[in-house]
């Protein structure tokens, strides 16, 4: 330890090893304590998750199945024929709502009066003789003969059976009466009360009654709008990006429309719902309520965050390559083209995918131009009216009957396994785009 | 400052650049540079770090007009044609005049893609045939045809730095320039790779007119036949090689191949 005689603040060269063997443990310690801040950031962070997505599956995963009654249905000739000829006509224009009835009634002949036939009926969905009708349109031969078909039960019976309502609480607390569990429980008895895949709900639009309430219809409505919005953003968004970053001159102007760009992507998204109502639906005169106008729309909201992120992707590309180029003769197009944008090309998509997931959950924008609606037909395009998924949880979250409590989680899973479904296949292009040396 | 000499007078002047001025927005980078590359030469420029030497090179092939704010001024004529005239279109005569850039900057795509990419967008091949021809000559004629012949389809950024540097020689040349352009292409190479590109340069000279910019002394020495020195932006000294090294004119050219600055 010596030579440390040399002038204040220097050490010697053990002395400095000691100081820095001192030093390196706090150091250590500091950089664990670091680690385990992370590690315990993701367990909260994937805690919440878990809560999250578990309790909607939980809240959510029963709507797979509904539950049906198997009725005996007599089909008399008479009923399904118009001077005795039976066609598709005459066999649509039959009382179905009435054959529904007396079929349920024959099962419990001893029920009388207005109320209790009534409560009877309730068993049964409204909607099951439409079930019934296009069960007979689609099989004709089976006018005159008697039948067994399943038919949907009502939403209360449905809850019922899938133990949301407790049947030991005092019967004013609950939907259902005893009687009506009394005959529930009989017809499960006879083997006539069945839970079965529920294809209603994955085939059907919107309905006021929550057993013939599907999401297909929203799903379509928001896979319209997204390709709608992903036709128009992404080709204008590259292009501007492109435009933006490897061709315009780089001055107060080109500064501007930078800076209006980002502004842009901070305007809340309602003000594109007014935008779009008073231009594409008022002076436009796009359809309301349509796929169309509503892919106009989240488009607009969704290009400056793919022109922001297409600028950065742009931006990332190394200088030498477009050198490289030039230096050939390839025209600045061909440079863009053949080398700067498929090396671009995952971050821009990375970019569009945060666009389009944020246009999927978006709802705000819609209700200006009307697609915030109750719609029950399946749309066909993109002009039909539709609604979109967001908009189909928040409806049906606003509906009182239990039924739609699990209809709402339902929703929500729906929606997940879009948002999922898009972001593999925007990872899957993007592995091909990915240069692969 | 020199001009032709005796024994380059039966040479064609290939490039003759006539009083060039550069700036980068308000700062001046070259001043009033007057300079005539002779054909079928190797011409090195070399100076002190920042004096100029790449953008004079850049501005031959008009690469600077990419940059935002550069500005040439004067007249550098290519053939006796100015090629900074309205009527010349910059991507033929980047097609005339090669590139080979101080990092080597190969495309990220196959061996054969990197060096039929020029032939290819110009159109002088359509052909597969006749591409995999230009693609087997240049690679010859850049030495590396040995080393790659087996893997044409393999990635270009997978071979080494060498290699890499000298597939790069092979795209500018398959292009078949009259004049290649190269800014210390050997910067980033080690002494074994850098004999092969020296080697290299001296067997293209016999069809090509060659730019070289170098920090190296005695590679300007060993490849090239004039060398001009510039320093913070003006041409200082310019005539043949063995003249500059052994007998240069101007104090700065000597203390600058002494050692003294750069
Ligand atoms: N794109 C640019 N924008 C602004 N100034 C630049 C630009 N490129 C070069 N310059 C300036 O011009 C001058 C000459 O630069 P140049 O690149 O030609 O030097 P050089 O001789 O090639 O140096 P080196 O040997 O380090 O490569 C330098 O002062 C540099 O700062
Ligand atoms: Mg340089």
């Amino acid at each position: 330890m010596s030579g440390n005689r040399e002038g204040r603040g220097r050490m010697s060269r053990s002395d400095t090893m000691e100081t820095v063997r001192k030093g390196l443990r706090s150091r250590y310690a500091a950089e664990r304590r670091f680690i385990w801040y992370g590690r315990g950031a993701i367990a909260v962070a994937l805690g919440f998750l878990v809560l999250l997505v578990g309790s909607i599956l939980i809240k959510g995963a029963s709507v797979v199945t509904q539950t049906h009654i198997r009725l005996t249905v007599e089909l008399p000739l008479e009923t399904f024929s118009k001077n005795g000829v039976v066609t598709a006509e005459s066999i649509g224009a039959a009382n179905y709502v009435g054959l529904v009835k007396s079929s349920l009634r024959d099962l419990f002949p001893d029920v009388s009066g207005r109320r209790d036939k009534r409560a009877l009926d309730s068993l049964i969905s409204s909607g099951a003789p439409y079930e019934l009708r296009d069960h007979v349109l689609a099989n004709p031969e089976l006018v005159g003969q008697s039948i067994d078909i399943w038919l949907s039960a009502s939403d209360d019976i449905d809850m019922l059976d899938k133990g949301y309502i407790d049947r030991d609480i005092d019967s004013t607390g609950r939907r259902v009466t005893d009687k009506q569990i009394g005959w529930y429980d009989k017809l499960i008895a006879d083997g006539r009360l069945e839970r079965q895949f529920n294809t209603t709900f994955f085939t059907s639009g919107d309905s006021r009654e929550p057993e013939q309430a599907g999401i297909w219809g929203a799903a379509l409505g928001s896979f319209y709008t997204l390709m709608v919005t992903l036709l128009l953003a992404f080709p204008l968004g590259v292009t501007t990006a492109v435009y933006l970053e490897e061709f315009a001159p780089k001055n107060k102007w080109t500064d501007l429309i930078e800076v209006n760009i980002n502004n842009l992507a901070a305007v809340p998204s309602i003000i594109f719902g007014l935008l779009g109502l008073a231009v594409f639906l008022n002076i436009i005169g796009l359809p309301r309520s349509a796929p169309l106008a509503g892919g106009v729309v989240l488009a607009l909201m969704t290009l400056p965050t793919i022109i922001i992120a297409g600028r950065a992707a742009l931006k990332a590309v190394p200088p030498s390559i477009r050198e490289a180029a030039l230096g050939v003769g390839a025209s600045r197009l061909q440079t863009v083209t053949h080398h700067v944008l498929p090396l671009a090309m995952p971050g821009m998509l990375t970019g569009s995918i945060i666009g389009m997931a944020q246009a999927l959950g978006e709802t705000a924008p819609l209700l200006m131009i009307g697609m915030v609606a109750f719609i029950v037909d399946l749309p066909g395009g993109p002009l039909d009216p539709a609604t979109v998924l967001p908009v189909q949880v928040y409806i049906w979250a606003d509906s009182p009957e239990r039924a739609f409590v699990e209809r709402t989680s339902a929703g929500i899973i729906v929606l997940l396994l879009f948002l999922v479904v898009m972001n593999l296949s925007a990872v899957m292009l993007r592995k091909r785009f990915e240069r692969r040396w | 400052m020199t001009d032709t000499l005796p024994q380059d007078e039966d040479l064609r002047t290939a490039i003759v650049a006539d009083g060039v001025n550069v700036y980068y927005g308000e700062k001046q980078a070259l001043f009033d540079v007057d300079l005539d590359i002779k054909q079928n030469q190797v011409t090195a420029l070399i100076g002190p770090s920042g004096c100029g030497k790449s953008t004079f090179l850049r501005c031959i092939n008009r690469m600077n007009d990419v940059i935002d704010g550069c500005r040439v001024e004067g007249r550098i004529a290519l053939d006796g044609d100015d090629i900074y005239d309205r009527s010349v279109d910059v991507v033929q005569l980047r097609a005339r005049i090669g590139m080979v850039f101080q990092k080597p900057n190969p495309f990220p795509k196959s061996i054969f893609d990197n060096v039929s990419y020029g032939p290819r967008i110009h159109g002088i091949a359509e052909r597969k045939a006749d591409l995999e021809e230009i693609v087997h000559d240049s690679l010859v004629r850049a030495g590396l045809w040995n080393e790659v012949a087996d893997r044409l389809n393999e990635p270009g950024t997978g071979l080494s730095g060498g290699q890499q540097q000298r597939l790069c020689i092979a795209r500018a040349i398959a292009v078949r320039p009259d004049v290649i352009l190269m800014d210390e292409p050997c910067s980033a190479l080690d002494p074994i790779a850098t004999a092969r590109i020296e080697e290299l340069i001296d067997d293209l000279r016999e069809n090509y007119t060659i730019v070289i910019v170098t920090h190296s002394m005695q590679q300007a020495a060993r490849v090239s036949q004039r060398t001009a020195f510039f320093h913070l932006g003006n041409l200082v000294e310019f005539g043949p090689t063995d003249q500059i090294f052994t007998s240069p004119r101007d104090k700065r050219t000597e203390s600058y191949i002494t050692g003294r600055i750069g």
